[in-house]
């Protein structure tokens, strides 16, 4: 397909791409931009970290797990382009020389990116910032002294410049479709038809879809990403769906919240901290910035996966899914769209519209449990959700990741709360239900026992928390 | 004087730019292939048979190679020529190469390599430590003893005997560049490499013998790695050999990467260890007898596991006399990749055995851990002046002798180490006296113990564990290194050595004595890629030894330059070479004062030569490996740390809450540089006992694959307060500014950590049960900790 984007304030147009080829590949292989590392191949180490400036705003993104495609529209600045004209250096490039922020240097590019955005929002929160950077070498002290040093310099003009050339820069291209599925096969060939498609709008992609029921959507490709890098996969047809605007975006109103399917969790997060910041705080261990910023909730919940560290907030939320296939929509609670391991209740072609919570107290607490605090994979992500009122729970819901092969609620130990005295005695009745409600696997992450117990003490915690004893290490001043 | 000084990384300007050249960002012609291996996915099989017509049929494939294409030397191995490039008839682990495909572009060549289609008749795979003792298999034909004394009298008369054991996980060295090669074909049969290795000449030998050619006809070439960390000691070979005999098949340049899963599942780690310990104490908790036995899982290849086993063996003591003592260690060989180099070498194993010991006493009898450790403590040199230089004439003449061995030499005092080599610089006594001082070791243990008593669900523990780590390679005739120095007619320095850089500043360092020498700035030397034919028969880049081989052998040949520049103007102004002064980019002489770009060039034109070779081999050294006797170890490098840490014991998770330390890296060379690889290797010890954890199912498969499921520490993992100082002192032996080895020792300051959260799980019971915390120690293995002491099974 035919793109054109910017790239280090240059204008690019390339026709003729390949739908997944990825960005990071595109930069070393084509451009000769070697700057831009591939550490891990699959968005987890930052060393491709790149920043993509849209209507959105600017992000670091991971260009190893972005397809060219992707970019349409939108600029892209590589750590090449992170300095000023006649080599002119950014605060952070400087302060990291004389901070000795660099030893073997691979990572650098990546954190030199995340750190320049981070400079650009005058976010100071570095641990969150750079989450997604890994450094084998320094222990990232120098980097954090680094990134202090630059945070009181301005940011440089050329920084800004993306967002004003966007706005300035005619993007209006012909809808690009290459005829998808339903294309002949190349001549001689061989290889599968290589459709990719840019639908308008939600209304376009319905139809398309349903014409096209084996397609893959792309909206983040954090996810996607990696069936291309790593278990290299053809995927063919495509739908590139994350610049639907009628798709994305948080709509506060008095009875409910609606997240569209491809809102970001970068912007669910601030959107949704008023109403249940321990969800906020869930969200900010869910994926690094790269990741969040990419990643988007109707791709957490439709992709199915057992260990989504958004299903099991919103099912404890009581969320309600909205899904459509052509001009046909239906309503379900979200813990029943989760039927088994890999099976989710959605038919060829129907895609994820929205999610939506009702407005409720907050009583949300959401415990994410894994070897690393941050940008790891969670072995229990255990979400409670308990309304007490005077002193008797009126309502409980208990969602899990992690348990099973779903993410999936914990009816027994709902029961075993409900209509009881808010009291430890009652919590630890219910912690023995959990054993009724969950047979949870031993893997990489975790065992079974370990999860077993994990998620039971969870269920103490929430109790413990809710009367104000203080239980969580990240809340312990050093 | 440029030595010293906190200057920059020579590459930091390129780093932070994206300048920096690694092998996969070099240039290539534009008919370059790129090559992938085809892997074994059985831990332990004969090949029956081999379908490769997919692979060959795939698009873009150009050639397919298998061992019996390879024309010379099957072989990748650093020692015991028992690894092949690609298998030959049987595979001994999951993730074995067993074909190479080179094709057109890296994707091309990945999706290929999954093509082949292999028939295996599996053998019984020897995956664990238990599995290996069970059947018998090892390396070497049985496990290596040192022993000194009478340790089961000692240990049976002891007042207090503790016995256990303790599991040490492997680790990832996770390098930020994973491992990658270039070969570009040259005339007559010639090759030029490119590599990510820490060590160019047995990559130019490795790529000779495969090629059938003399070394003189392969040339290679390391400007830097993106990280080594012992990684890329031997593991870089098959890529560079594999890209070298397609280069050679194809007459194309050939390039190779590894994909981030590739490199976990073909490449070796630390080696896992388990450790059994029984140990007879005073009622002080002076160690009066000790028996180790160690267990080290090497994988399926020798690699370099027996001296890694060897120093394991080494540092069993740490910082600690052992009068009676008996460590016995068992190189085990299974069905998973070759356990290879990691920081360290062994030594941080052999270190975490004693330190648990250490744990484990303080525990029993109910004292604070660190007065047991200073009990057991090496004695101080006699007559102090820790931190003053010593002529090395002053130094006891060696003696190695069984009387000695015995532990019971009088005029030593406890100053003997297992191996009956003196530690003749003992500063520890000092520096955790400053460290526990400065950190308020003894008012925060108060401030845990009133914390602890006053939450039930978030608990604390902290403690200070040193290091004492020997440096110089136990390989004795490894300790040796060459430099080539020019100074061009315009004064510019042109340098060049047998070592790498991989991050650890090594470059910076040697350029800093380079400017030294001849009284010039850093800046006006050119530091250049390691390059085998510039400087040949080096040592890998490993040991900690970079910068005192290096830097000495660069010295050597600056010396040789500057002495030809003296000779000169003394003979000009008749007076003393040795009064000529070279300083400040001036060069005085005979009351005359020169620019040194002056000197240069009158030099030029009096047809003085203006290039050296520079040569140093470490003195003192003898090491009898069977025996375990004698003197291995140029000098010691020390230091200590204080960790507190907090757990939850509801899931028990942790965080780092602060970490302080001090540590001895003689008169630095650049402060900056050495503070970096406190801190980085501080991170890194910690991360290999904390969150760091392989696991490997029972296939053999190693299902930590990447880092989406392998978790080195990221940034918020550091300690949240991190107060790193730097000793004072100087080396007491003449090394390149009596400054110290830096690379490997801090990573062990990193026990730290793991003791810090065994003192916060003892928290959480009554003092009946000691916490016997394993490593990794994952929030899974605290709360099975908590659990037991909660009488939780």
């Amino acid at each position: 397909m035919d793109i054109t984007f910017l790239l280090n304030g240059e204008s690019v147009a390339l026709t003729g791409v390949e739908p997944t080829s990825t960005l990071l590949d595109w930069l070393r292989e084509d451009r000769g931009l070697t700057g831009t590392k591939e550490g891990c191949n699959e968005g987890d180490c930052g060393a491709c970290t790149v920043l993509v400036t849209d209507a959105h705003g600017s992000h670091p993104l991971n260009s190893c797990i972005l397809f060219l495609p992707q970019l349409h529209g939108k600029a892209v600045r590589t750590v090449e382009g992170i300095g000023g004209p006649e080599g002119r250096l950014h605060p952070v490039q400087q302060a990291m020389i004389e901070h000795h922020g660099s030893q073997c240097g691979f990572c650098t590019p990546g954190f030199i990116v995340s750190m320049a955005a981070a400079h650009l929002d005058g976010a100071t929160d570095f641990d969150d910032r750079l989450a997604g950077n890994l450094c084998r070498c320094t222990g990232y002290a120098p980097i954090i002294r680094a990134a202090e040093a630059a945070a009181d310099e301005p940011a440089p003009d050329w920084m800004t410049a993306d967002a004003v050339a966007l706005r300035a820069h005619d993007f209006t291209f012909a809808e690009i479709s290459s005829g998808g599925a339903s294309a002949p096969a190349e001549a001689g060939g061989g290889q599968p038809p290589s459709g990719a498609y840019r639908p308008r709008d939600a209304e376009d992609l319905a139809r398309w879809y349903a014409e096209h029921p084996d397609a893959t959507l792309v909206a983040g490709a954090t996810d996607v990403g990696l069936w291309v890098t790593k278990s290299l996969r053809e995927l063919a047809p495509v739908a590139f769906i994350a610049g639907l605007g009628d798709l994305r975006g948080v709509t506060v109103t008095d009875s409910g919240i609606n997240v569209g399917a491809t809102t970001t969790l970068a912007e669910l997060g601030p959107a949704i901290a008023p109403h249940h910041p321990d969800f906020a705080e869930l969200i900010r261990r869910y994926g690094s910035v790269q990741v969040r910023g990419a990643a988007t909730i109707g791709g957490n919940i439709a992709n199915g996966s057992p260990i989504g560290d958004g299903p099991p907030a919103l099912i404890a939320l009581g969320a309600t899914l909205h899904l459509r296939h052509g001009e046909n929509r239906r309503s379900l609670p979200l813990e029943d769209f989760f039927l088994d391991y890999g099976k989710q209740d959605r038919a060829p072609g129907e895609f994820v519209e929205a999610v939506t919570i009702l407005r409720q107290p907050d009583a949300l607490r959401c415990y994410k449990l894994s070897k690393r605090f941050d940008q790891d994979i969670s072995a229990v992500c255990g979400c409670f959700n308990v309304a007490v009122a005077d002193g008797v729970v009126r309502e409980a819901r208990i969602a899990f990741g992690g348990m099973a092969g779903i993410p999936a609620r914990a009816p027994h130990v709902e029961a075993a709360l409900t209509g009881q005295p808010w009291t430890r005695e009652t919590v630890e009745a219910a912690m023995d239900a959990f054993a009724k409600d969950f047979s949870p696997m031993t893997d990489m992450r975790a065992s079974a026992e370990y999860r077993l117990e994990a998620a039971r003490n969870m269920m103490l915690r929430y109790f413990l928390e809710a009367q104000g004893a203080p239980a969580r290490v990240l809340e312990v001043a050093s | 004087m440029s030595v010293q000084k906190p200057l920059p990384h020579d590459a930091a300007a390129l780093h932070v730019t994206g300048q920096a050249r690694y092998v996969d960002d070099i240039p290539v012609p534009a008919n370059t292939l790129n090559l992938a291996f085809g892997l074994s996915e059985r831990a332990h099989a004969e090949i029956t048979g081999m379908d490769l017509s997919a692979v060959r049929a795939a698009p873009g494939v150009v050639a397919v190679l298998t061992a019996a294409d390879l024309p010379h030397a099957n072989d990748v191995s650093p020692s015991a020529h028992d690894e092949p490039l690609l298998a030959d008839g049987a595979v001994h682990y999951l993730g074995q190469p067993l074909y190479l495909v080179a094709a057109e572009g890296h994707l091309a060549a990945r999706k290929a390599a999954r093509l082949g289609r292999v028939r295996y008749e599996d053998r019984p795979a020897v995956l664990s430590i238990d599995d290996a003792i069970a059947a018998n298999s090892r390396f070497e034909e049985g496990p290596r003893i040192w022993a000194r004394g009478d340790p089961e009298a000692a240990i049976g008369g002891a007042a207090h005997r503790i016995e256990g054991a303790i599991e040490i996980g492997g680790q990832e060295h996770f390098y930020l560049e994973g491992q990658a090669a270039l070969a570009l074909p040259q005339e007559g049969g010639d090759m030029v490499v490119h590599s990510s290795s820490q060590h160019p000449t047995e990559i130019q030998h490795k790529v000779a013998d495969a090629l059938g050619v003399p070394m003189h006809s392969v040339r290679v070439e390391v400007r830097r790695m993106g990280g080594g960390f012992g990684g890329k000691e031997s593991q870089g070979n098959a890529l560079a050999v594999a890209c070298a005999v397609a280069a050679a098949a194809t007459g194309r340049p050939c390039r190779m990467r590894y994909d981030r899963d590739d490199d976990f599942t073909i490449t070796g780690k630390r080696h896992d260890f388990r450790i059994h310990y029984r140990a007879g104490v005073d009622a002080e908790g002076r160690i009066e007898g000790i028996d180790f036995v160690q267990y080290a899982r090497c994988g399926w290849a020798q690699d370099l596991s027996l001296p890694v086993a060897d120093r394991a063996m080494l540092h069993a003591d740490n910082a600690y006399f052992l009068p009676n003592v008996r460590i016995e260690n068992h190189r085990l060989r299974t069905n998973t990749q070759s356990a290879t180099a990691f920081r360290g070498f062994g030594g941080p194993q052999g270190m975490v055995g004693i330190e648990r010991v250490m744990d484990e006493i303080a525990y029993r009898l109910g004292r604070d851990p660190l007065e047991v450790r200073r009990v057991n403590f090496y004695d101080p040199p006699p007559g102090g002046g820790l931190s003053a230089p010593r002529a090395p004439a002053a130094r006891p003449p060696e003696d190695i002798s069984a009387k000695v061995k015995a532990g019971e030499d009088v005029s030593a005092g406890r100053r003997r180490t297992p191996y009956g080599m003196e530690v003749e610089d003992f500063i520890l006594h000092e520096m955790v006296d400053r460290l526990a001082r400065t950190a308020d070791y003894a008012g925060r243990r108060a401030r845990v113990a009133e914390w602890n008593a006053a939450n039930a669900v978030l608990k604390r523990g902290i403690a200070l564990t040193p290091v004492k780590f020997g440096i110089s390679f136990t390989l004795t005739h490894l300790n040796q290194a060459g430099a080539l120095v020019h100074v061009y007619q315009d004064g510019s320095i042109h340098m060049n050595h047998g070592g790498t850089e991989m991050g650890q500043g090594l470059f910076q360092k040697v350029a800093q004595v380079a400017a030294d020498a001849f009284g010039v700035e850093a800046a006006r030397v050119k530091i250049t890629a390691t390059d085998t034919g510039k400087v040949p028969n080096t040592s890998a880049t490993a040991a900690s030894s970079g910068s005192d081989l290096n830097g000495m052998a660069v010295r050597a040949a600056c010396d040789t330059i500057r002495d030809r520049l003296a000779g000169m103007l003394a003979e000009m102004h008749q007076c003393d070479p040795a009064d000529v002064v070279f300083e400040a980019g001036r060069v005085r002489a005979g009351g005359a004062d020169y620019s040194f770009e002056d000197v240069i060039a009158r030099a030029y034109t009096s047809r003085i030569s203006l290039s050296s070779t520079g040569y140093y081999r470490t003195p003192d050294l003898t090491w009898d490996r069977i025996r375990g006797e004698g003197r291995p170890f140029y000098y010691f490098a020390y230091g200590a740390a204080v960790t507190e840490v907090v757990i939850d014991v509801l899931t028990g998770e942790y965080r780092i809450l602060r970490t302080d330390i001090l540590h001895d890296a003689g008169r630095s060379l650049n402060p900056a540089i050495d503070i970096g690889q406190i801190e980085g290797g501080f991170v890194q010890g910690a991360g290999w006992l904390t969150t760091e954890e392989l696991v490997w199912d029972g296939s053999g498969r190693l299902r930590t694959h990447a880092p989406s499921t392998y978790k080195i520490p990221a940034c918020s993992d550091r300690p949240r307060l991190f107060n790193v100082d730097l000793w004072d002192g100087e080396n007491f032996k003449p090394t390149i500014h009596r400054s110290k080895a830096v690379g490997e020792p801090p990573l062990m300051l990193g026990i730290s950590a793991l003791m810090a959260l065994s003192d916060a799980v003892a928290a959480c019971g009554d003092g009946s049960v000691y916490p016997a915390l394993d490593a990794p120690a994952t929030p899974e293995r605290v709360l099975a900790a908590v659990g037991r002491q909660r009488g939780r099974a």
